[in-house]
């Protein structure tokens, strides 16, 4: 059974369909990534899974929950954790304290200094960094610091959105190979992207959405080298 | 088996203190002041006035150092902006009032209560802190300024209750009379067998409006709500109410149930007015509906603007610093300037003279637009309030840090 599957939801905003029938599923070590243009419903998606929203029809199965009603802190706390579009860090509160909230539903203080230490090695600007405001560092340090917040909750599940949206291209290579170490270390990842290319390489398989619907999946390779996404997202 | 490290280096008595740094701590050295200032107070004010006066004035400003404590924590904290907090200032206000006068007497009850001080003082903070809950439950969902409006519009009806409910308030004729607290002299115990029934430990103590002994009351208050503040901010609680405060959205993707979250921060914020309320009550043994307007709950969120939102220490400091303009300064600049006028040689301007009402009388008459001057001044001054917190401090300072930065690239590249 997949970790995560999301079978025919549609969501709406006001009257505006957003989602319609859009079923996909995350299995366990994977990583998945959702690709599509602006506006194509890929934020809606992720927004929909975390509980900050909920599906007029359909489901949302969790690691054997169905969580399409439940609200978010109790999703977190099944073990769903997103970083964020814009990254929405704690902007007045120090890089430590953001990796702090990310930990806010566990109990277990020995377990999260070791945490700590762990993102700490994936990122270690974030050390030489811990007691800065996060509003002050810089758009790739802010994108390691809600990564790193949001590795702090131990996810079952990862979800990523927009990792590498403002990142100079050397930044992108680093953020998608710590995605990849993420992944290896055992966590799935849900990687949400408009950079379609980075993505698919990264990604074991991967959705392409457009208008609230999937209109194509595949591993990343198929993906990759299929006609249609080569000439609407990869500009080939 | 290993010591740990604290155990086996303990220094004398002193060095475990670390008085060094903690007077370097900034906010912990104002603290410091203010306590031994707190302490000196009576005695030098006795000393050199020869009357209670100021010490009076001094428990009044403790009343709104507390309603800041207060307000800060929704505020400042949970940043909900909250223009109707002298309500739950009323609300204590006339929760004790009630239950410690004869108003009863004269409500459809007919009968009256003299409940203690000590327990209505923690009443007073329960049934703040549930009308907190009350209000906040279906509003909370609203965010900034529609959340404003509406804590205004419960500002102006909760006074208009307690005018309108004259049955039960007495409505504009005010509740008098209200009991004094009082400590108890004796305690009964086991020794109770031997023949003592009773052993009086201090004389019968009543405050009987006595300044010095409100003023005691109130110092103790304040530094209570500190150290319950203080614990608060650094909890687990006051984490989420700062990460609300940056991003509801974020904070709710992190697991934090909003809604709880802020409901307790309104709660907690309004218990300690009730708090100050049910002092309040005591402490005049009047208490009218025209106390707790509109006016009372800007004051104290200007307080807490300019001492420094978020920041305890400038909080206080900042009640202390409107209260002594509102209350001493402005009402003794008239004469101030008369004075100055008469010693510089301008005396005739002091001389009423047609639609010149003389100057202490012109300044008199612009005394609050004086008032709102000395606002604008401070805030241009330090916007980061009088004591910031670190916090605000640091990205106040970013912007200048910023702009280097991006030089030194620039030069590197």
């Amino acid at each position: 059974m997949a970790l995560l599957e999301v079978t025919e939801i549609n969501a709406h905003y006001g009257r505006i369909q957003a989602l319609r029938n859009l079923s996909l599923k995350v299995d366990k070590g994977e990583i998945v990534a959702l690709i599509g243009s602006n506006g194509a419903g890929k934020t809606t998606t992720l927004r929909t899974i975390s509980g900050l929203m909920h599906p007029g029809q359909g489901t949302i199965k969790f690691d054997g929950h169905d969580i399409t009603r439940t609200g978010p802190e109790k999703i977190v706390d099944l073990g769903i954790c997103q970083s964020p579009e814009g990254r929405r860090l704690f902007a007045r509160m120090t890089v430590m304290d953001n990796l702090m909230m990310g930990a806010y539903t566990r109990r277990d203080p020995a377990q999260i200094k070791v945490d700590v230490e762990h993102v700490f090695e994936l990122f270690p600007r974030l050390k030489e960094r811990r007691n800065q405001i996060a509003g002050t560092l810089s758009g790739g340090e802010q994108q390691m610091c809600a990564m790193g917040r949001a590795l702090m909750a131990k996810p079952k599940l990862l979800m990523l959105d927009e990792p590498s949206l403002g990142l100079s291209p050397i930044l992108c290579d680093t953020i998608f190979s710590i995605v990849g170490e993420i992944n290896s270390a055992g966590t799935p990842v849900l990687l949400v992207e408009q950079n379609a290319r980075r993505a698919l390489e990264v990604a074991h398989r991967g959705y392409v959405i457009e208008t609230g619907v999937i209109v194509q999946t595949g591993t990343g390779k198929e993906l990759l080298e299929s006609e249609e996404v080569q000439k609407a997202y990869l500009g080939m | 088996m290993s010591v740990p490290a604290t155990a086996q280096k303990r220094g004398p008595m002193w060095n475990r203190l670390r008085l060094r740094e903690r007077i370097r701590d900034r906010d912990t050295a104002i603290f410091g002041i203010l306590f031994i200032t707190a302490v000196v107070w009576p005695m030098a004010t006795i000393y050199a006035t020869d009357s209670t006066f100021l010490i009076a004035q001094a428990g009044h400003a403790g009343t709104y150092v507390l309603l800041a404590i207060g307000l800060n924590v929704v505020v400042g904290f949970a940043g909900l902006l909250d223009l109707g907090y002298a309500a739950f200032f009323a609300i204590g206000a006339y929760t004790y009032a009630l239950f410690a006068s004869n108003q009863l007497a004269s409500s459809p009850l007919h009968h009256e209560f003299h409940m203690p001080f000590w327990l209505m003082l923690f009443v007073g903070m329960v049934v703040a802190a549930v009308c907190g809950a009350i209000l906040g439950f279906p509003t909370l969902r609203l965010r900034g300024d529609y959340l404003a409006i509406v804590t205004l519009g419960f500002g102006e009806i909760v006074p208009q209750l307690f005018y309108n409910f004259d049955q039960w308030t007495g409505g504009i004729n005010a509740i008098g009379n209200i009991d004094q607290p009082s400590l108890p002299y004796w305690i009964t115990g086991p020794w109770a067998e031997a023949g003592i029934t009773t052993i009086k430990l201090v004389p019968n103590f009543s405050f009987a409006y006595d300044p010095v002994a409100f003023y005691v009351l109130i110092v103790i208050l304040v530094i209570l709500a500190v150290i319950l503040v203080r614990n608060l901010h650094s909890s687990r609680l006051g984490r989420a109410w700062m990460a609300i405060r940056e991003d509801e959205v974020a904070a709710a993707a992190m697991g934090i149930n909003t809604v709880t979250t802020k409901l307790l921060a309104f709660a907690i914020g309004a218990s300690f007015s009730g708090f100050a309320g049910a002092y309040y009550g005591a402490s005049f043994g009047i208490v009218s509906p025209d106390s707790f307007l509109f006016t009372v709950s800007i004051t104290v969120l200007v307080m807490i603007v300019l001492g420094g939102m978020g920041n305890i220490t400038g909080v206080i400091v900042g009640a202390l610093a409107i209260y002594f303009v509102l209350n001493n300064l402005l009402p003794a600049l008239p004469a101030q300037v008369e004075s100055l006028a008469d010693s510089v040689g301008l005396g005739s301007l002091n001389v009423q003279n047609g639609d010149w009402p003389g100057l202490a009388g012109e300044t008199q008459r612009i005394a609050f637009l004086l008032y709102g001057l000395i606002l604008v001044v401070m805030m241009l001054l330090r916007p980061q309030g009088l004591v910031p917190s670190r916090v605000r401090e640091q990205e106040l300072k970013h912007d200048a840090v910023l702009e280097e930065e991006t030089a030194v690239e620039q030069a590197h590249a």
